[in-house]
């Protein structure tokens, strides 16, 4: 540790205002401050104490999506195994690796090129390099199929990066959630490779055995295929992050203990996700309305979103009531989109894209509605006096 | 009106030509004819073809009502010029009809709805009101070249990463439905029966079927705005 410290306080003065690479200063301060915790201190001024930084919030976001990307990996290598021969399945370990063999590359592809758009625009604007590709750039691949080719994922970061938030202003200024961003350039762009039934387990070249999702499955009228333990523990067809509930519930629990995320807005969605279940089981015409309203809530990328994308502090809505309204018709209309968009099996993503950008439209209303009943209450107070 | 003197390419009158082109770009700096640059450009050649019957009825419109600017009494000016656009439009609809059918078909009613387009009336309004014919036609020709710029820009980029051809040709490479095969003495021939991807597509490239879709003609065009802002920097509002 000593040896970092030493090393970059001697290449510090190079980087500093008037230096010989100053204009690569910021860069080398977002690399200094990754690996130890700045030692300056707020000069002027009132200000709050708090040990949180951005950083920090995070590496506790990253933290919490550990369990369900180990959990991820060894899927991808059960799901593979599971279709040469699910009599004769290896150890875990040799899941896992076989799983961390193909997902790892989308992780470092995905950094590499996320990291390396934002260092370029931190130099190019003088500004501090901020920490929020470090989640968006876990995310993107968690929520990709397994078997995209790396030069997809690497166009779909680069576009998420400069349009979704570049463009806006960096870190922090962005309508969209990045991640999703990526997503669904890659959606449209290379539908082939983002949808149907061989896309969400590695190809094993195993003829006739498919990797449908269970929504994919219900879409096309059949029925789901796998028992409710299997939906809730994951042993489903899926992108890595998204399959197993319990993983992304232990993920949850972190984020709500330490107050990263907002449980109003995973409330909020779970709600609202149950009551369009509950509508459509009282209908019930087709096998999608007809699949349970709770099952509805554990299978695709309902809980995964709902935990880690939903409550993206940038896009989210940033008022307390506003965060129960946004929720809720995250839920809603994930599970309307689903039902009834037969191209999208998967509401998720369109229903938390479009919340993002309705939630300052949200804000407004809120805070219009605030004044106006404290207007309402200092005029009768007056009025009393 | 009492028109002085001038050359023909006076300073002034040069700059009426170039200013749309860059400075006051109808598309990327007025944000006009925003519809058409989505709706026509998922490939090069109806573009350049729109950006050809454009530039025919602004020049012409701009004369004509430019000529007539002292006759049309102003309380009725706008169904004048609409009369004199339709008229112009027609003609173009005809022409395309009899001499290039299968553009016209894919144009369908984007021709007509030239008439709607923002930058006709607005140079009509703007310009050919309150100026000579000369003047009026050097106006329209700067416009709608400024207009038809964006629009062959936008479609270059579009039909080349979405379909990956330019005017239809495949300029990427084949893409065919199996991917190569190294197998002794298969020649060119043998690989076109068989189908086989061939350039780009060989090592695995893809179109970009997001890029068919207007949504990206959108994001194009916001794209060149922020390119061109980026090197004339007295665009960026304050």
């Amino acid at each position: 540790m000593n040896f970092f410290r030493k090393t970059l306080d001697k290449y510090k003065p190079l980087f500093d205002k008037g230096g010989k690479y100053e204009k690569f200063g910021p860069a080398f301060n977002g690399f200094d401050t990754l690996l130890f915790v700045p030692n300056h201190t707020t000069k002027t001024g009132a200000h709050v104490r708090d040990g949180v930084d951005l950083k920090r919030v995070m590496i506790t976001v990253v933290a919490a999506l550990i369990p369900a990307l180990i959990f991820g990996m060894w899927n991808v290598g059960y799901q593979y195994y599971n279709q040469l021969d699910p009599n004769n399945m290896p150890g875990m370990m040799e899941l896992l690796g076989y799983g961390a063999l193909k997902f790892l590359p989308m992780v470092i592809v995905s950094y590499i090129v996320g990291l390396t758009i934002e260092f370029a625009f931190a130099i190019y604007r003088g500004h501090e390099v901020n920490e929020g590709y470090l989640v968006s750039g876990m995310l993107i691949p968690l929520i990709m199929p397994i078997d995209l080719p790396l030069w997809m994922l690497a166009v779909s970061v680069a576009f998420a990066v400069i349009i979704g938030k570049e463009a806006f202003g960096g870190t922090g200024m962005n309508i969209l959630n990045p991640a999703l961003v990526a997503r669904a350039f890659a959606f449209f762009s290379y539908a082939p490779f983002m949808s149907g039934d061989k896309v969400w387990v590695t190809d094993a070249g195993v003829d006739g055995v498919t990797g449908e999702t269970i929504l994919g499955s219900l879409a096309a009228g059949n029925s789901a295929g796998y028992s409710v333990l299997d939906m809730f523990m994951g042993y489903i067809p899926g992108s890595v992050g998204e399959t197993s509930v319990l993983m992304i519930l232990i993920g949850a629990a972190l984020l709500l203990f330490t107050g990263v995320a907002s449980w109003r807005v995973m409330v909020g969605a779970t709600i609202g996700g149950a009551v369009m279940g509950l509508i459509f089981n009282a209908i019930g015409v087709n096998a999608l309305m007809d699949f349970p309203w709770w099952q509805h809530l554990l299978v695709g990328g309902f809980a995964f979103g709902v935990v880690f994308m939903a409550t993206d502090p940038v896009s989210a809505a940033q008022t307390a009531k506003g965060k129960w309204i946004y929720g809720f018709f995250i839920g809603l209309l994930a599970i309307m989109i689903r039902v009834f968009n037969g191209a999208y099996p998967e509401g998720m993503m369109m229903a938390i894209l479009l919340m993002n950008v309705f939630a300052p439209t949200i804000d407004h209303y809120v805070i219009a509605g605030n004044i106006k009943r404290r207007k309402k209450r200092l005029e009768e107070n007056l009025k009393a006096a | 009106m009492a028109e002085e003197k001038e050359p023909l390419f006076s300073k002034k009158n040069r700059a009426l030509l170039s200013d749309p082109l860059n400075d006051n770009n109808p598309i990327t700096v007025q944000v006009l004819g925003i519809c058409s640059a989505l709706a026509i450009t998922v490939q090069l050649k109806p573009a350049v073809v729109m950006a050809i019957a454009v530039l025919f009825v602004v020049c012409a419109s701009n004369v004509t009502v430019s000529l007539l600017r002292n006759l049309i009494p102003s309380r009725i000016r706008i169904i004048v010029q609409l009369l004199i656009v339709a008229s112009l439009v027609i003609i173009v609809d005809q022409v395309l009809k009899a001499y290039a059918y299968d553009v016209s078909k894919e144009l369908s009613v984007f021709v007509g709805l030239i008439i709607t387009n923002c930058i006709v009336m607005g140079r009509l309004e703007a310009f050919a009101l309150g100026n000579g014919p000369w003047r009026a036609f050097l106006d329209g020709i700067g416009n709608a070249a400024g207009y038809g710029f964006i629009l062959i820009l936008v479609a270059f980029f579009r039909e080349l990463l979405g379909s990956g051809k330019l005017f239809g040709e495949e300029v990427l490479g084949h893409k065919g439905k199996h991917m190569p095969i190294d197998a002794v003495g298969l020649d060119e021939a043998a690989a076109q029966l068989l189908d086989m991807s061939t350039g780009l597509y060989a090592l695995g490239y893809q179109n970009n079927g997001f890029m068919l879709l207007s949504p990206m003609a959108l994001i194009t065009v916001g794209i060149i705005i922020w390119a061109q802002r980026y090197k004339n920097r007295k665009l960026i509002e304050k």
